[in-house]
Formats: structure tokens, C-alpha cells, sequence
């Protein structure tokens, strides 16, 4: 006989904890640091703030022994408003909990990448998460947690409030099994593009062995923080349709599609209604299921929805993404397209591409940097619909870029639902929407180049037509005077001063974005000392 | 006998050089000094530029011109090159030296204007030739090659050194090479009733032997080949400063006949220049019917020459039925034959009987 037992989220996941990309234990620590990051990055730029984000990896017990995998203590600490200490145990001891029920452009989307962070520490170590976190600067509250993954609920072991040294932000410090030496690579890729994309941020990492690496915020500059929105019809399946019902407090049809539904007013929602066949005024929670079925299958057809505003999206935007450019790769030429923004299944998104070439850190050959929400992706990048574009769509030779030029496309697509191909968010799907603007935008950048290296191939045959003229003309005018028998020469050089002038005022920019980088070094690396004595 | 003067001294050549050297300085000059990029431009050599004129009986350059500018920078070396040549060759007539093509080819290098290989500085020599209208002889740039004079001539040396001093062109038994001495010399004196142009020095040294020179007045000429520019030069001037007229005996085969073609109408390599040519000039043999009709001994033609006739067919300085009816021989018996092929009828045979039956056509001339 065979029984059916409901299993918890957190079971769940346990069981299935490769789909959430913990996979092993190099991927696992990968993966637990960028979930942690985000977390943290969001919850700053949400609220306004610079973030400051301090991440260091200690291995647990004898350092010097080396055998992989072993345990590791993660800390990731940031400078965000902090969480309510109410709401903490359940952030981060219950899975699918958090603030990002809403539809608005986030890092996570599922709400559970710190607690998968969590729940994949507390199997592999047994040991409790520790929250430190701060809204007021004042106090400071410490919470150590274990899961119930049966019950998917938290299991508070210590609560405590200290005084806070005058800062806000959340401190977490989680004890799981990783390997280091295999995810090193990865972790180091995550942190550079993190910086390429998170150009505002300050960025310090202390791995294992003690090494620092820090990236320095180079611009002020935040994107404007996302503004939630409702469901777009068009987005609706009927799963979530029977949820919203569920929760529901309206009484008519019609006042439910116009508060649940995102940009439908009255008269869209009378003339919806019609097309669908369903009174206005029933009331939402006397639809039976097949009239549920139906209206779901209508809001898919219905051809007469406004396509979703981009009010909630936060595209990283050209000065943002530019300087990172500049401070990560110092690049000879760069330029960022901003696409304007588009919809695909009713959730909209958006498409930036910046394309980097030449410089002093770039090597030959074609790179792809992908980027979804700000957050890099480094798995499976052939699986990518922008590797797709790159290699099957663009005929480079039309652009006159040779194979072997250093060349790096940065492609980012922010949208409220960004559709991963499966839960460990690595890559993401050909929707022919999003791939129509990845392609429109790598078409643009490409053409940029090709005239920056135009007119720089003209600004290079230029400066070989001045040297040429220094080595002959002073000849001509040499052999012109002694046939022509005059005493001085003849007055030759105005000529190729002349060309002098005309090369500059032609001189390609080589930045499409200008921004100052750089700043106060010696301050941060004090602070960077301060907070690594202070979390140690 | 004439003593008539010749109209081109070595004096009133090099003026007119010089006046041409220092107007082309003027011009780079003066563009220079008001910020323009000096050019020249110039008759096209190109083949397509290269037409036979009738009246003249030999090739000239049309009309299309080309310009080379210092502007362009595929133009601005050879440009210099060019200047740099007039330079030298201005400095060639004012010191009253001679200099060879290979001379010019090594003397760039010293002025940074080096040329790639001997072609490229015989290339642009020839441009000086087009742009000046005179032939490198003119400012003093003579080929290697040499060919001989030997006859009853008195010459009048014009080159420094040697200015007024006479030569009896009979004195050496070998033949006087022609120079640049030679040919700038003034003709003075002669006995001799005609020319004679012969491509081979085995004949020409046999004719001496033979006494030619006396026994039919002539003045012998060894072209050495295809005869340079200075030889055809100095066979213009016979013809026209002395009255005397030209016979061409060369082999029996198209390369020959092209040698008496060209003393005859010049070559397309000249197109740009005149006083080359001596139209009047008589091909005297040995023909391809001289083969058939002195049943010379030969050699079959290979495949190289038959082309070469083909090609001489299609040249319009070969339109003369004479000429054509020869080429048409050729084909016909396929056969070829030397100067030196006479000899099977004793050595003199070539002096005592088939020149002076040949003579007979000069004289219908």
C-alpha cells in the first residue's frame, strides 16, 4: 500500500538541494556566499544605502590541514537597515519567508536563498546560524537557530541584545561543510563581476588563507531602488490565480481584477469580464473551478491588457555599469546600450549590454560576462540565451571584429520574473522576446566599435601619413631648393602641421562613459582593517 | 662630304636640361613654399597609352597623363626618388660627368632615397626621361651595354677634357666603343657614302677584315644586339647631319628583323622620346626568302620565335607588305638562319657577293 505524506518546504528542499545549485560541496560554499551577498546587497539597495558588504571564509578547526571538504565558518556582514528583530527567526530559519512576495526586481526570487544557505549548513555541520543584526544602530540583536525541516519552522537556541557600535546592518555567520581549493575560482569570479555590475558597492572578501581582496565603490551613484507591482494578467497561471482568490477581501469580479491586477482599470476589466464570459459582480470566491480554469485561460488571450511598466525595474544604467568598466577591466574602448524596456509573458524586462575592448586586463579572444537582476552568472554558459545570440545570431564579420580581438560583452537582464531555466539560477532561457532585445543590443554595441576602431584604423593611417611626410618632405624640399638654385628652404613643415591638427580634432573617444574613478584608498583599506578586527 | 654642324651641341643640350631641371625646382619650390603638396604630371606609359603614329613611323604616348603628387602617400616616395634624380642628374650635367643606371641605382642610397632593386631606379628614370622630354643621354645617365663605330669619321670631342680634340674613327682596327663621348662629339669630317648597322661583332670584325669601309665607303656599326638608345642615337644623326644612308643586316629570324624594326621606328619603350628613329633606314637582310634563295644552312624555328612572329604580325610598324611578306616566309619554311651562315661559301662570300646585291636595294631607297 502506498502512503502520501505532505512534505514541508524545507524537507523539500533538503531532499532536493542540488535544484537550489548545492550541488557539491565547492558549489555549495559558492553558492551560500552569493546567497548571502544578495541578501545583503538587496536589503541595501532597497533602503538607500552605499552598501558595504564584508564577507570572509575561515576554515574550521586546524587551518593548515588541507584535506577538502572540510567545514568552513562564512560571515557575510553588510551596512543595510537591518531586519526587525521580529521577523528574523523566521527569515532566516523558514523556508519561503522573506520580503519578496511582491512583484518587483530583485536578487532571490524564490525567498529562500539564505535559508537554503542556512537549512545546507545546518545538515552538513549541525551546527546554528548566527544572526547579529541592527535597525537602529543602538542595540543590536544576536539570534542562534537551527531548522525544524519537518515542520519547516525555526528553533531559536539563543536570543540576546547587545549595544550596537552606532551601525546598522545584519551580520550572518554560518558553519557548512565546502571546499575551498575547487570553488576559489568561482567565488573570485563572483566578487570581480559583482564589482563590474555593483559599481556603488564596497566589496571586501578575507578567504581561508587570509588573503584580502577589496573593491572599492567608484561612484555614488544608486540604481533608484524598484517599485513593487501587481501580477500582470499575462503572468498568471492558475495556481497563483487561486491564491490571489484565496486571499482575496473584495466583493465583485470586476474589484478584484482592478486591486490584483497590474495597470487594469474599470473599463479593461468590464470588457475582460465580457470577453471571458463571467459576471461582473460575482463575487471572486464563488467562482468554481472550472470558471477559475477558464477566466485564467481568458487572461492569457485577452489581447487588450496595457503590456506592464518598467516602473519596476532597476536597470544598472550606463553611468553605473560604465564604471565599473573602468575600475574592473580599464578598457580602451567601452560603451553600454540601455534597451528600453519590453515584456515577455506579461512580466516586463529589460536588456543592458555593454561591450569592452582592448585595455590592459582583457585577453584576446571573445568574452561573455552574463548578468540577470545584477547577480553573475558563471555556470552553464552555452545553456545561456546570450551565449546563444553571441554564437549562432551576430555575424561578427560584419563588424569587422576578428575572432582573436579582446573583446567582452557584458549582457544584464533585469526583469520582475527572470526566467532561469531551473532553480540554481545559472542560466537563462531563449524567450524569443528576450533574446530579440540580447540581439538588438549586442547589434548596437558591435556597431559602436566598429566605428571606434574605424576611425582609429584612420587616426592610425593618419599618424603613418605624418611620419611619412616627416621622412620625405624635408627630401623634396632639400632637392626642390638646390634645383631651383634659392638659398633657404622652402618653408615645407606648415604642411604636415596642418595634418597634425586636422588628426586631433578627428581623435575617436575611446570612453563612452565618463566617470571619475578612484578616490579615498587609504581611508578604506583603515576601514577594511577595522571591520576585519571587528568580525574576526 | 659634309662638315655640316650638328643642332645639337653638347652645349645647347645641356641649357635646355638645365632650363628644364631648374623650372621642375622652381615649381616643387614654390608649392612648397605656399603650403600646396608639389606634384608633377606626365605622359602615361601605360600599354594603352602607347599608339603608333603614322607620320612620325614610330610609337608614341597618347594623351592620358598621370600625376604624381607628394600629397598622396603612395606617391610622396617615388615622388622624391624622382626629384632626387633630377638633383643628381642636374649635378651630372653642371660637372659635366657621366653616370650609368647602375651608378644611380647605388647613388640614392646616399641621399636616403634609396631605390628596392635596379628596376625600380631604371623605372624612374624613364618617368625623368617623360617629364623632361629628353632621353637620360641628355642629363648624362648612359646604359652599360656598348656597342662599336669603325669607319673613315673624324670626331670632335665636346666632353671636358677632351674639348676640340679630333679622332679618326678608322684608328682602331676593333672599333671605337659608343659612349657618352662619342656620342656627344661633333661629327667633322668622312669620306663615307653610307652606313652600315650590323647586330653581331663576328661580322662586324669581318667586315673590317674584309675592308668594307673602303671598298663600299661605309661606316660600320656594331649594335651588339638590339642596339641602345646612344647607338640609334648616333645613327639619327649620321643620317641627318651627314646625309649618309642606313642598311641593317641582322639574323636571319623575328629577333633580327626587329632589330632593323627598331633602329627603323623606334620601340615602345621609347614611345616618350623622339631622335631615335631613322625611318629611311634599310633592312638589308639577311631575310627569311635569303634562306630559300642562298639555301643557307638553318635551324629549325622553336616555339618562342613562331610567337614572336605572330606578335610582330599583329604590330602595325610591320604593315609594309615587304615586312609582312618576310614574317609570312618565316612561318612558311619554319626555318631560321645567321649572319655567320654564309660562311659554308667561304669567308668573304658574305662581302663579295651577297652585300653587294643587297647594296642595290639601298640605292632604290
Amino acid at each position: 500500500m502506498v502512503t502520501f505524506s505532505e512534505i514541508s518546504p524545507s524537507e523539500f528542499f533538503y531532499r532536493n538541494r542540488d535544484l537550489a545549485g548545492f550541488t557539491n560541496p565547492a558549489r555549495a560554499l559558492y553558492m551560500a556566499v552569493r546567497e548571502l551577498v544578495e541578501n545583503s546587497l538587496d536589503a541595501c539597495e532597497l533602503a538607500g544605502v552605499l552598501p558595504d558588504i564584508y564577507v570572509r571564509i575561515v576554515a574550521d578547526g586546524n587551518a593548515a590541514e588541507s584535506s577538502e571538504p572540510r567545514a568552513y565558518r562564512l560571515t557575510v556582514a553588510d551596512n543595510g537597515p537591518g531586519v526587525d528583530p521580529h521577523h528574523v527567526p523566521r527569515a532566516f530559519g523558514k523556508v519561503f519567508y522573506g520580503s519578496k512576495y511582491v512583484l518587483r526586481q530583485s536578487r532571490g526570487m524564490f525567498g529562500m536563498g539564505g535559508t537554503m544557505a542556512v537549512l545546507y549548513g545546518q545538515i552538513t555541520t549541525n551546527k546554528p546560524v548566527k544572526v547579529t543584526t541592527s535597525t537602529d544602530g543602538k542595540s543590536k540583536h544576536i539570534f542562534e537557530m537551527l531548522i525544524d525541516i519537518g515542520e519547516n519552522k525555526p528553533i531559536i537556541l539563543r536570543r540576546d541584545t547587545e549595544e550596537a557600535n552606532g551601525r546598522t546592518g545584519t551580520r550572518v555567520d554560518i558553519m557548512l561543510e565546502g571546499d575551498f581549493t575547487r570553488s576559489a575560482q568561482k567565488i573570485n569570479d563572483y566578487f570581480k563581476q559583482t564589482a563590474l555590475v555593483g559599481s556603488y558597492a564596497n566589496l571586501t572578501f578575507v578567504d581561508p588563507i587570509g588573503r584580502i581582496s577589496t573593491y572599492e565603490r567608484a561612484t555614488e551613484a544608486l540604481p533608484p531602488p524598484p517599485k513593487e507591482t501587481l501580477p500582470h494578467p499575462h503572468g498568471v497561471d492558475v495556481e497563483a490565480f487561486k491564491r490571489m482568490v484565496k486571499l482575496n477581501e473584495e466583493k465583485t469580479l470586476k474589484r478584484f481584477m482592478t486591486t490584483h491586477f497590474h495597470r487594469i482599470g474599470d473599463r479593461t476589466a468590464v470588457k475582460f469580464l465580457e470577453f471571458a464570459g463571467i459576471k461582473p459582480d460575482l463575487a471572486p470566491e464563488k467562482l468554481t473551478n472550472e470558471q477559475a480554469v477558464t477566466m485564467v485561460d481568458a487572461l492569457q488571450r485577452f489581447q487588450e491588457f496595457l503590456p506592464p511598466d518598467s516602473s519596476c525595474l532597476s536597470p544598472v544604467g550606463e553611468q553605473i555599469l560604465g564604471t565599473g568598466i573602468l575600475k574592473e577591466l580599464d578598457p580602451e574602448f567601452s560603451t553600454v546600450v540601455v534597451r528600453p524596456p519590453s515584456s515577455y509573458s506579461g512580466f516586463p524586462f529589460l536588456v543592458e549590454v555593454g561591450l569592452v575592448y582592448g585595455g590592459k586586463t582583457l585577453e584576446p579572444g571573445r568574452k561573455l560576462f552574463r548578468f540577470a537582476n545584477r547577480i553573475p552568472l558563471l555556470y552553464d554558459e552555452s545553456s545561456d540565451v546570450s551565449f546563444k545570440v553571441l554564437n549562432e545570431e551576430i555575424d561578427w564579420r560584419r563588424y569587422h571584429v576578428p575572432d582573436e580581438a579582446p573583446v567582452a560583452i557584458i549582457t544584464h537582464i533585469c526583469s520582475t520574473k527572470v526566467p532561469y531555466k531551473t532553480v540554481g539560477k545559472e542560466y537563462i532561457a531563449d524567450r524569443p522576446e528576450i533574446e530579440a532585445e540580447i540581439r538588438n543590443a549586442v547589434r548596437e554595441v558591435l556597431r559602436r566599435l566598429s566605428l571606434y576602431l574605424s576611425k582609429k584604423g584612420s587616426m592610425e593611417a593618419v599618424q603613418r601619413k605624418i611620419n611619412i611626410y616627416g621622412k620625405y618632405l624635408p627630401l623634396i624640399a632639400k632637392f626642390s631648393q638646390e634645383l631651383a638654385g634659392e638659398k633657404r628652404l622652402p618653408k615645407y613643415k606648415q604642411l604636415i602641421q596642418e595634418e597634425q591638427e586636422a588628426t586631433v580634432a578627428e581623435a575617436p573617444e575611446a570612453q563612452q562613459v565618463t566617470v571619475e574613478v578612484g578616490g579615498k584608498e587609504s581611508t578604506t583599506s583603515q576601514s577594511e582593517q577595522a571591520k576585519i578586527e571587528d568580525y574576526s | 662630304m659634309s662638315k655640316q654642324k650638328s643642332k645639337t651641341t653638347a652645349e645647347a643640350r645641356k641649357e635646355r636640361v638645365e632650363k628644364v631641371l631648374n623650372e621642375l625646382g622652381h615649381q616643387v619650390y614654390n608649392d612648397l613654399d605656399g603650403s600646396r603638396f608639389p606634384s608633377v604630371t606626365f605622359a602615361s606609359r601605360s600599354v594603352s597609352n602607347i599608339v603608333y603614329d603614322k607620320k612620325l613611323q614610330q610609337f608614341i604616348l597618347g594623351s592620358s597623363t598621370v600625376k604624381r603628387s607628394a600629397g598622396n602617400i603612395k606617391h610622396i616616395r617615388p615622388f622624391t626618388q624622382l626629384l632626387w634624380l633630377a638633383y643628381f642628374s642636374r649635378k651630372l650635367v653642371d660637372e659635366k660627368k657621366t653616370s650609368t643606371l647602375r651608378d644611380v641605382y647605388y647613388s640614392a642610397q646616399a641621399f636616403d632615397v634609396e631605390f628596392q632593386d635596379q628596376a625600380e631606379s631604371d623605372e624612374l628614370i624613364t618617368d625623368l626621361e617623360v617629364l623632361l622630354g629628353s632621353a637620360r643621354e641628355e642629363f648624362n645617365v648612359f646604359p652599360e651595354e656598348r656597342s662599336a663605330i669603325f669607319g673613315n669619321l673624324t670626331v670632335e670631342y665636346t666632353v671636358p677634357g677632351y674639348e676640340g680634340k679630333k679622332l679618326d674613327l678608322s684608328s682602331h682596327p676593333d672599333g671605337m666603343m659608343i659612349g657618352p663621348a662619342l656620342t656627344t662629339a661633333e661629327f667633322r669630317d668622312t669620306d663615307a657614302e653610307m652606313v652600315l648597322a650590323i647586330e653581331k661583332g663576328g661580322l662586324f670584325t669581318r667586315f673590317i677584315e674584309e675592308k668594307v669601309h673602303e671598298k663600299y665607303k661605309a661606316i660600320l656599326i656594331n649594335c651588339a644586339g638590339q642596339p641602345p638608345r646612344s647607338t640609334r642615337y648616333l645613327l639619327r644623326r649620321l643620317h641627318q647631319e651627314m646625309k649618309l644612308p642606313i642598311g641593317i643586316l641582322c639574323d636571319a629570324d623575328p629577333w633580327g628583323a626587329h632589330i632593323a624594326m627598331v633602329i627603323k621606328s623606334g620601340s615602345a619603350g621609347a614611345a616618350h622620346l623622339r631622335d631615335l628613329t631613322t625611318p629611311s633606314g634599310v633592312w638589308l637582310g639577311v631575310w627569311a626568302s635569303d634562306i630559300v634563295k642562298y639555301k643557307l644552312p638553318s635551324d629549325p624555328l622553336t616555339e618562342i620565335d613562331i610567337k614572336r612572329i605572330y606578335e610582330l604580325k599583329a604590330d602595325p610598324r610591320y604593315k609594309d607588305k615587304m615586312w609582312h611578306d618576310e614574317l609570312d616566309t618565316f612561318l612558311k619554311i619554319k626555318k631560321k638562319s645567321e649572319q655567320e651562315a654564309f660562311s659554308r661559301y667561304g669567308l668573304s662570300y658574305i662581302v663579295d657577293t651577297y652585300l653587294p646585291m643587297k647594296l642595290e636595294l639601298m640605292k632604290n631607297a
